[in-house]
């Protein structure tokens, strides 16, 4: 049963929130509820979800934190709200070679594995959760 | 990026008279570009612990496939009532060299073959026996035996001639992004060697060490098995092992990795 809904799921793409870029930033929320911190952390490290430790380091306790970006301290200094959104939505639209995945995206993906094609690695509200834990970055 | 720059750069009628030309002439294909010039072993990012294990014949566990494929080479199999020696002999001579320049090109197939499918041509087309599973115990202990004859020779591949167009899509099988996180090989192996993923160090990415142990798997595998858990992990939908997609991948592997010293059999986390 599971395996069916999944099948549906990938022949039928999610149909994504739509959402405006303005000057490499996209300035609105894009859901109603104000994002979560503490629920982005937790996203942030879930390797289903963010997994973001797998290439940044985090100012947080983990076992192990890779390095293939850079680290995420005193992010919140260095860009606005809108500019963040973007970067976690579809960094591609900043840096066409970026080895950062884009996590709101459902287009132009190549193969995508079968359990996850038409859905973007993350929900709009979870952008958004995650999004709020990057503003406490200071 | 910067060569296919250049290409649409130069698609002018100049650089597509030159194309004809060169299409015309009958001179060798171009030498492909090496984005890694002098490539490292996977044992210079591997840790002392495993090195230890590695260096140790008596501690390498893989040592086990290897006497299991020895075993093999000499026991009769098939209708044919024939054993790899029967036809090869001493494997420590006539087998000396050969993982160091597989996959090669077939000319009877008319294509290029690994290691693993061509004990397969001979299992089947000389022996009268059932093909083996790629990545299967039997046939990991086969490579891993024959793989070990090369040990500490320089990789070797032949990619002229009849080869290049299996080699080029060797190529373009690696350069293309793919899955849900949209990488190519490159994106860990060439922008990102020495740097970490969560607990992993990243290599190059070469292959001149497998078949390899895997502690994690705790047994050998094979490279195409170590080729689909690396397409996995960036959500993409791996081709099977034995495929052509991914024989002329390891093709490319291989050439990549071109001087190294086979390393088979490797140990790896
Ligand atoms: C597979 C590797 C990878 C993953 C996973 C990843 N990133 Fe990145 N990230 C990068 C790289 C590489 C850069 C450097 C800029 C570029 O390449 O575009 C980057 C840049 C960034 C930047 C800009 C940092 C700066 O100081 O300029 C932010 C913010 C960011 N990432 C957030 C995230 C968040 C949040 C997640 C998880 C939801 C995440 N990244 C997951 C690789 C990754
Ligand atoms: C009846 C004869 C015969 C038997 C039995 C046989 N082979 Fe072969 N093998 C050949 C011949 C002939 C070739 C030359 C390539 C070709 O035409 O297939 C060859 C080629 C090979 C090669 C490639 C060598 C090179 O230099 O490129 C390998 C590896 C190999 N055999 C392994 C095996 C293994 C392992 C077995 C047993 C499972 C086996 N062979 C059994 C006849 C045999
Ligand atoms: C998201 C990162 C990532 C991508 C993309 C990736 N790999 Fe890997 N690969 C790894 C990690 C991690 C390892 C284990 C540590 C190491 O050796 O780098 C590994 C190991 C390997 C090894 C074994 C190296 C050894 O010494 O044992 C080979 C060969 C390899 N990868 C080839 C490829 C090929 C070919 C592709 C593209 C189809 C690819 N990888 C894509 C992360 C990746």
């Amino acid at each position: 049963f599971t395996e069916a809904v999944a099948q549906t799921a990938a022949r039928e793409p999610v149909r994504l929130v739509p959402f405006e870029v303005v000057d490499q930033a996209i300035p609105r929320p894009l859901t109603d509820t104000p994002g979560n911190a503490e629920r982005g952390q937790r996203l942030a490290l879930d390797r289903s979800k963010g997994n973001c430790v797998t290439c940044h380091e985090l100012p947080l306790s983990a076992d192990f934190q890779g390095n293939l970006g850079p680290p995420l301290t005193g992010v919140a200094d260095r860009y606005e709200p809108g500019e963040l959104r973007l970067r976690i939505v579809d960094t591609k639209r900043i840096n066409p070679d970026s080895n950062m995945p884009s996590y709101y995206r459902v287009e132009g993906l190549n193969r995508v594995r079968r359990d996850w094609a038409g859905r973007p690695m993350l929900e709009a509200q979870e952008v958004e959760d995650i999004l709020a834990y990057l503003l406490t970055l200071r | 990026m910067a060569r296919r720059a250049a290409f649409l750069a130069g698609a002018g009628a100049a650089a597509l008279a030159a194309g004809l030309a060169l299409a015309q002439a009958p001179g060798p294909a171009p030498e492909p570009h090496r984005t890694i010039t002098s490539p490292e072993s996977g044992r210079n990012y591997a840790t002392p612990e495993t090195l230890a294990i590695q260096d140790d014949d008596f501690q390498n566990p893989a040592f086990l496939w290897v006497e299991e494929g020895e075993q093999a080479w000499n026991h009769p199999a098939g209708s044919a009532g024939q054993s790899c020696a029967s036809c090869h002999q001493d494997a420590t001579a006539s087998m000396r060299g050969v993982r160091a320049r597989y996959p090669a090109y077939n000319a009877a197939k008319g294509r290029v073959v690994t290691l693993e499918q061509q004990v397969n041509i001979c299992r089947t087309e000389r022996m009268g026996a059932p093909e083996l599973r790629i990545d299967s115990r039997e046939l990991n202990a086969m490579t891993a035996f024959i793989g070990l004859q090369s040990r500490g020779m320089p990789m070797n591949v032949d990619i002229s001639g009849p080869a290049r167009p299996f080699f080029d899509r060797g190529e373009e099988f690696y350069n293309t992004r793919r899955g849900q996180l949209d990488m190519r090989c490159g994106s860990c192996h060439e922008d990102n060697y020495g740097r970490s993923l969560r607990a992993d160090l990243l290599s190059q990415g070469m292959s001149n060490g497998f078949p390899t142990y895997r502690l994690k798997e705790q047994r050998v595998i094979s490279l195409q098995f170590r080729l689909q858990g690396c397409v996995n992990d960036v959500r993409g939908e791996p081709p099977a092992m034995g495929s052509e997609e991914f024989t002329n991948l390891e093709f490319y592997l291989a050439w990549r990795a071109q001087g190294l010293p086979v390393e088979t059999p490797s140990v790896r986390r």
